[in-house]
């Protein structure tokens, strides 16, 4: 229906593009930096974090660019002060959400929080820290989940129900108290229906899913299996 | 059940009817309900038997009749003498004074009072009339003649031109013309369509659509089924809160009722037009009244809003083209059927018309709910037909539109009530609560009291929302308990400011308006709190409340 | 429609009223709501066995039922007290007097909302607005609502409706 050729304009570049596209996906193609967190190339995207907020001339309201499919014309602003405040700030919440200490974090360096904090030139967080009391699940006999670490962006939930079809991750509750669980919120290593496959470790963008036995630094997360195994579903 | 045949049932019913002379109206919504209103009715039916003039006067049960903080409520017709707060011991004085053909002074509610003269009814025109728990009795004051009219006479195309010439607006909040939203689905190619009523009302202070599915379900349904051909829809789902159980039962029996008489189900009157309806039960998620979270509740999953586009009419339900309209924007559907939609159009503004429910609570005199045509200003619904603040106590504010809304005071009361004359002032039309606060109100607290509320609702699926509320509710908790200093009023602003620009959905989008309302109004209450002071001498400084 | 394959967690019939909800949707996913209302309704709570039952009967991931169960707040997987008292919370009752009612209730049963006393006796509730904004403020005492109470008022009425409890 809308798969024909667009042609459309990001931070004053003219880019082509296939009318399925979203501008997230065709911006990075075309080499332009829009930060995310939520969104993973294999997995449905849910305009979650809200990093990805692009202008766009004509629309009232930021937009996701995520999930927004590009448009014949459409002029979009992925940088201004305005949404750098806004990323900034974002990023801050989620640092001011959990218990994110980086230098005692087993993906420090590895991180996709702290090298979004880096790349957006995050110097402080201004927001009090809420220092909630959470806990660390080692049940599993090869994997941890630190949920002081997690910062909700259900790629694990997605990819164990979305690849791995196993749909052992969900969220509970709500708010500032949802949480990432297994089954009926029972120990990860009690989970009947978790195949240890691991891939939700390796979407995780944080320290919140890990190996075991991983010090300080060491969790590197492995995700080329992703677009592969998306494709192998899709033709399939 | 053919034209012909509705219209036999209306004479008929309004024979009856007429046999009994004289006819003793007991509200029973809930409110009513919960003051005592079943024990009167029993008590009066009684009554009437042992003296033997069941012949003579009969009890009705009916609706809302909206003078909530005067129920239990009883009305002799037709006469009209109206009797409030009316106990079961009252009911041989009642019935005396229907054999003496006087009112009863005791207990009278004046009816001239501006509470009722100010109105104008249209969505609540059988509240209190009619016996939502029969069909009969809501087919003889005009029922269903508009869904056979249009049936019978008009092509889907015509329904919806009225339905534009009314120049009807969304009535859940955000005024999207309904008749561009009905064309929208109209035109989607999809074979399966759904209408979807909207009866998730959550904001807290707001019983509009409570009080019409209790006190006319029939209308509702109609509505629907009018919306279902316009649109080309075969299944309909009203999402009700579970926290309305006599709702729920009403319009539960209002379906069979209507599947029995042919009205609804397969082949509606003998044309070739099916529509079916289902209740589907909320169960205490606030954020469901947004419509995409209310379609992945009623698919049986957790409430949580999705980015749109695609808008529901694109894809909605099971991604099929969906309809979805407020309770009490389906109400007015029949009676614009039946007037005409030029005729609806001569109500309210230019650019609100027709009439919006409020539902008038706080600090006035008459608490309930009213029907009012748009362009009223607050001022003559406040003080004329709340008749302004008890006790003695100054007006302060008006609050509008609950959590998403704001706080109007004193010198913007004289500001029409339309779309766009609230939204100027920083707060909204909503849905229709109306809640009046005096001087005795702490406006800090108030606002600290809605970010509670929209902090607990959150779904927590984008982040400004979730951390952002709770970030917002604790520098209010922190203000309001003396431990803040200046620097905490800029961080409220630049919180809000990134809320109402990046949040997923309009639960986030509008969660900061009471703290922005009330700072843009009310900023000295703020500044005395950061100085340990409450102006309203609510809140005991360095101590929660 | 597909016959379960679950059979209920115990030999309680009232699981029956249950599996009779669901069979009415057709055993289809989006009865889940509808299933746990039934659930919540016949046993007063949502237990981990009757969350598993529900699940295997609608053929869903155990996590998204329990994710379902804890979103929306109307469902509780704690039991309930004997009598339950639910304090609207809603804008009027606020401005009318409800934090005084609340006050209350924690001072003289030691309860903030969503605990149970440890005899079992009392839960107590809070609700976003239960639309009876008219008699604010409002309270539901098991499904008995009065309105305009102050918190003596409360006092007195719990006080009487208990006591006829312990004769």
């Amino acid at each position: 229906m809308n798969a024909g050729i667009k042609t459309l304009r990001i931070d004053g570049r003219d880019v082509g593009a296939r009318g399925d596209q979203t501008i997230l996906q065709v911006a990075r193609e075309n080499g332009i930096f829009i930060p995310s967190l939520c969104y993973l190339e294999g997995l449905s995207p849910v305009g979650a974090c809200r990093l990805c907020l692009v202008e766009v001339k004509g629309a009232a309201r930021l937009l996701p660019s995520c999930v927004t499919r590009v448009e014949e014309g459409m002029e979009v602003t992925t940088r201004s002060e305005r949404l750098d405040r806004y990323r900034r700030m974002i990023l801050e919440l989620l640092f001011s959400e959990r218990n994110h200490i980086c230098s005692v974090c087993v993906s420090n360096g590895h991180c996709e929080l702290q090298g979004l904090a880096e790349k957006l030139q995050l110097t402080h967080v201004h927001f009090p820290y809420r220092y909630p009391r959470l806990p660390v699940d080692a049940s599993h006999p090869r994997f941890v989940a630190d949920h002081n670490r997690c910062i909700l962006c259900t790629r694990c939930v997605r990819v164990c129900d979305e690849i791995e079809g196993a749909h052992t991750w969900d969220v509970m509750g709500r708010g500032i108290e949802a949480r990432i669980i297994t089954d009926l919120n029972q120990p990860w290593g009690e989970s009947e229906s978790c195949t240890s496959c691991g891939k939700c470790v390796h979407v995780c963008p944080t320290g919140a899913l890990s190996e075991k036995g991983r010090s300080v630094a060491e969790m590197a997360k492995r995700r080329q299996f992703l677009p592969y195994l998306t494709m192998m579903r899709t033709q399939r | 059940m053919t034209l012909d045949e509705l219209e036999r049932l209306a004479a008929e019913e309004r024979a009856a009817q007429r046999k009994t002379a004289c006819w003793l109206h007991v509200c029973t919504a809930a409110s009513c309900l919960s003051a005592g209103a079943a024990e009167v009715k029993q008590a009066l039916e009684q009554e009437l038997a042992e003296r033997g003039m069941l012949n003579f006067c009969k009890v009705k049960g009916v609706g809302c009749m909206g003078l909530c903080s005067a129920g239990p409520l009883v009305a002799a017709q037709p006469e009209g003498f109206l009797y409030g707060r009316v106990t079961p011991d009252d009911a041989p004085d009642i019935t005396r004074s229907l054999v003496e053909g006087r009112p009863l002074r005791r207990l009278a509610v004046p009816g001239d009072l501006p509470f009722f003269r100010r109105q104008f009814k249209i969505v609540l025109e059988n509240a209190g009339r009619v016996d939502p728990e029969r069909l009969e009795d809501y087919v003889a004051a005009g029922g269903y003649a508009s869904l056979l009219k249009v049936l019978n006479e008009m092509t889907p195309q015509d329904v919806i031109r009225e339905v534009t010439a009314s120049g009807l607006r969304g009535r859940g909040g955000a005024g999207y013309p309904t008749g561009l939203k009905w064309s929208t689905v109209a035109k989607s190619q999809d074979r399966e369509k759904y209408v979807v009523c909207n009866a998730d009302e959550g904001d807290p202070g707001a019983f509009m659509d409570r009080a019409v599915l209790e006190s006319d379900p029939h209308r509702v349904l109609e509505g629907m089924a009018i919306a279902a051909y316009a649109t080309g829809a075969r299944h309909g789902y009203i999402y009700v809160r579970a926290e309305y159980p006599l709702a729920v039962a009403r319009l539960r029996a209002a379906i069979r009722q209507a599947e029995r008489a042919g009205l609804l189900g397969n082949r509606i009157a003998g044309t070739p037009f099916s529509f079916h309806v289902e209740v589907r039960l909320g169960a205490g998620a606030f954020v469901c009244g947004e419509e995409t979270a209310l379609m992945a509740s009623i698919e049986g999953r957790r409430g949580t809003p999705r980015p749109r586009p695609p808008y529901p009419a694109e894809s909605g339900l099971w991604g099929h083209s969906t309809l979805i309209n407020n309770v009490e924007t389906l109400a007015n559907v029949p009676v614009i059927l039946r007037e005409g939609g030029e005729w609806y159009a001569r109500i309210g503004t230019p650019n609100s018309k027709g009439t919006k429910v409020f539902a008038l609570a706080g600090r006035v005199l008459h608490t309930g709910l009213i029907e009012v045509p748009m362009g009223i200003s607050l001022r003559e619904i406040i003080f004329e037909i709340g008749g302004g603040v008890p006790e003695g106590r100054r007006f302060k504010a008006v609050q509008t539109g609950g959590p998403s809304g704001g706080c109007i005071p004193e010198e913007y009361l004289d500001t029409p009530v339309d779309y766009e004359s609230l939204s100027a002032l920083g707060s909204m039309m909503g849905s229709g609560g109306l809640i009046v606060m005096d001087d005795s109100t702490c406006m800090v607290d108030l606002a600290r009291f809605f970010l509670e509320f929209s902090k607990g609702e959150s779904c927590g699926k984008c982040v400004p929302c979730r951390v952002g509320t709770a970030h917002l509710y604790d520098l209010l908790d922190r203000i309001l308990r003396g431990e803040s200093d200046g620097a905490a009023l800029a961080m409220l602003e630049e919180l809000s400011d990134l809320l109402r620009h990046t949040s997923l959905c309009g639960l986030g989008q509008s969660a900061p308006n009471p703290v922005l309302s009330t700072l843009r109004h009310f900023r000295h209450e703020y500044e005395a709190h950061l100085e340990g002071r409450c102006v309203a001498g609510a809140c005991r400084t360095g101590e929660r409340r | 429609m597909t016959a379960p394959h679950a059979a209920p967690p115990g030999t309680d019939k009232r699981w029956k009223i249950v599996e009779a909800a669901m069979r009415r949707h057709g055993y289809r996913r989006d009865a889940l709501i509808e299933a746990l209302h039934s659930v919540q309704e016949t046993f007063g709570y949502l237990d981990d066995d009757s969350l598993r039952f529900v699940a295997s009967a609608l053929r869903l991931p155990l996590s998204a039922v329990y994710g379902v169960a804890t979103f929306y707040h109307f469902f509780t997987l704690k039991p309930p007290g004997r009598h339950t008292c639910v304090v609207c919370t809603g804008t009027a009752c606020h401005i009318k007097g409800a934090p005084e009612l609340l006050a209350l209730l924690e001072r003289e049963y030691g309860l903030k909302p969503g605990e149970t006393t440890p005899g079992g006796e009392l839960s107590l509730l809070t609700a976003r607005c239960v639309g009876s904004c008219g008699l604010a403020p409002v309270v539901v005492f098991d499904r008995e609502l009065a309105g305009k109470l102050s918190a003596e008022d409360l006092r007195r009425w719990l006080e009487r409706r208990l006591a006829h409890d312990a004769r």
